[in-house]
């Protein structure tokens, strides 16, 4: 580690899962660190951990060992009600498989993250109808999702995801039900709000989209080949 | 978009689940409505039914002397100074506090009269009063006496004295119409001679005099005895007794039939909670990786419970207007067909006012565990789900 102050610190961090007897050590002891405005993919075959890491930096996944300290906060020191707290301010997720919510339009999806932050109708639509536009679905905003194209929902996805403003933007394989062109826009996407100053961490067992990053974090067997 | 928008759209767009939600509210509501209408019609029914058994209070003068007879064989002791209650005083049962569970004031004049040289035992009544009591009276030819100088003869007395209806008769001097003869009834009228009060009073000298008076009374909330001592205050010179039998035994059918209601209403209500419970359990886990986005997204637990309760106040709510609107409709089409002649009570806002209350507060119950366990869903097992 070097005296520079980063976004995400990683230190010692361990996660292991007991099931019955069996014992699986799904991150074993990594350290790494994400700077601000980066752009990061976890890359590594499946069942090697990269999901659970990444649950683990969205404060979603209590780490058995190991400290994680985004913005010099210790984010598991928190309760778990403080980490939602956290979850709403300083992270936008992406979620395999789109995750929306079925019986929310277009604009009621990307509005959602915005339920719990007390901001006015006005100003949610406002910042709604912004991400919607910059995604490319403004004549679709009152469509349910089944009305929609895959990439189309990865794109409602996405503006969920940035709606708020997040510093940091975690995906997770966001192209991997998307054929290849437009998992090619898709990476363009979320490369563009990297140029605008998000943190963007993108989970992924496809070499393609090494391309679109800054650099690469490999994940193997539970441990991190920065 | 507030919290509540997300119930609301919820709710709205998923109507198809929503209903198999409310159902088990629907039918529990909708039960226990049918139930508690249907048995107040009974109860009305019963009532009615059982007012028709005749007299369940009797006041009779005061006397000194113990009675010869029983089972209707007298057995001498002859009684010349009869004594007699003021017809004019009678009003003042209306008046006791419990007037309103006086349904019929039966009051008589009895003595002997001669017809056709033979000595008859003459009874004045209001036929009116009579008839409403004395169901089991049928006449076995000619209408009920209507004026004055008619009378009607007990069937042993017509076959006596060789008279039918429409045959003229001197009463004690004092000439009369044979409106009607009854049908035997096993009981004393069928040796009588009955007549308007008014002409008997004047015939036997009696005017404005009472031999006794029969009440029919039913009173759901207070013993029976309670109103006798009422009567009894109003009237120190009478005795007044009640036949206690036939009014416990109209209690208790009453009570027994109020109880397997109430009972059947628990079950009903006990059933429809647990239904409530499942559906909402199967909700809740159904909605498992929805909960996990919730959370991903930065909502807290209270949030998830927050959601989920709302939509159970709100099924809550469309619950029990259904079910009070399908359990008026049952007991609607139901109360003809269970109770001969019965017609449907009507609409009780109350009763819609306390279902609803109470399909909301079985909703939330039924909710408050599922809602629980929703909101501490831990966020990365419920995210395992996507």
């Amino acid at each position: 580690m070097t005296g520079v102050k980063h976004l995400i610190e990683v230190h010692g961090l361990k996660k292991t899962y007991q099931s019955g007897d069996s014992r699986v050590e799904a991150v074993r002891n990594m350290d790494f660190f994400i700077d601000d405005a980066e752009f990061v993919t976890l890359m590594g075959r499946s069942g090697s951990g990269k999901s659970t890491l990444l649950s683990i930096l969205g404060a979603l996944n209590h780490p058995t060992g190991g400290k994680v300290l985004v913005d010099s906060l210790d984010i598991y020191a928190l309760t778990a009600e403080q980490r939602a707290d956290f979850r709403s301010e300083y992270i936008g997720f992406i979620f395999q498989s789109f995750q929306l919510i079925p019986y929310l339009t277009v604009l009621e999806n990307v509005k959602l993250p915005m339920a719990v932050t007390g901001r006015k109708k006005k100003v949610q639509d406002r910042m709604a109808e912004d991400v919607i536009e910059r995604v490319g679905l403004t004549a679709k905003s009152l469509r349910l999702p089944d009305q929609l194209s895959g990439g189309e929902q990865e794109r409602v996805a996405i503006a969920r995801a940035i709606v708020n403003k997040p510093p940091l933007i975690l995906a997770d394989e966001p192209t991997g039900n998307l054929d290849s062109k437009t998992a090619g826009d898709i990476m363009g996407l979320l490369k563009s709000l990297n140029s605008d100053g998000h943190t963007v961490i993108v989970v992924t067992h496809n070499p393609d989209m090494e391309a679109y990053a800054g650099r690469t974090i490999r994940v193997r067997d539970g441990e991190c080949f920065v | 978009m507030k919290l509540h928008n997300i119930s609301f759209s919820n709710i709205r767009r998923r109507k198809g689940r929503m209903l198999f939600l409310v159902l088990g509210l629907v039918i529990g509501i909708s039960t226990v409505v049918t139930l508690l209408s249907v048995t107040d019609t009974m109860t009305r029914d019963i009532e009615a039914k059982l007012n028709q058994f005749g007299a369940n209070i009797v006041m009779v003068p005061k006397t000194e002397n113990l009675a010869l007879n029983y089972g209707g064989i007298d057995v001498g002791g002859v009684n010349y100074n009869v004594p007699e209650l003021e017809e004019a005083k009678l009003t003042e049962i209306r008046t006791i506090q419990n007037s309103k569970n006086i349904s019929i004031v039966a009051p008589k004049i009895l003595g002997p009269v001669i017809i056709n040289e033979k000595r008859v035992l003459m009874m004045g009544v209001r036929f009116e009063e009579e008839i409403a009591l004395k169901t089991w009276w049928h006449k076995s030819e000619g209408v009920f006496p209507q004026k004055e100088n008619e009378v009607m003869l007990g069937s042993e007395a017509a076959a006596r004295l060789g008279v039918k209806t429409g045959d003229s008769l001197l009463v004690s001097g004092t000439p009369f119409q044979v409106a009607a003869v009854l049908s035997p009834t096993g009981a004393s009228e069928d040796n009588t001679v009955i007549a308007e009060l008014g002409a008997a009073q004047r015939l036997l000298g009696k005017e404005g005099k009472i031999s006794m008076v029969e009440i029919s009374a039913f009173c759901q909330g207070c013993p029976i005895s309670e109103l006798t001592l009422q009567i009894a205050e109003k009237f120190p010179e009478a005795k007044v007794t009640a036949m206690k039998q036939a009014v416990l035994s109209k209690m208790q059918s009453i009570e027994m039939f109020q109880s397997f209601s109430f009972g059947v209403s628990v079950i009903v209500i006990l059933i429809g909670s647990l239904l409530v419970f499942v559906t909402m359990m199967g909700s809740v886990n159904e909605r498992t990786r929805e909960i996990g986005i919730f959370r991903a997204i930065g909502f807290r637990q209270s949030h998830v419970m927050q959601i989920i309760l709302l939509e159970a106040l709100l099924l809550g709510i469309i619950g029990g207007i259904l079910g009070f609107a399908a359990g008026n409709l049952t007991a609607w089409g139901l109360v003809p067909m269970i109770i001969k002649d019965g017609t449907f009570a009507g609409i009780d806002l109350r009763l819609g006012a306390v279902s609803i209350l109470m399909a909301v507060a079985l909703s939330l119950l039924a909710s408050l565990y599922p809602a629980f366990k929703a909101g501490n869903m831990d966020p990365s097992e419920a995210l395992r789900a996507l």
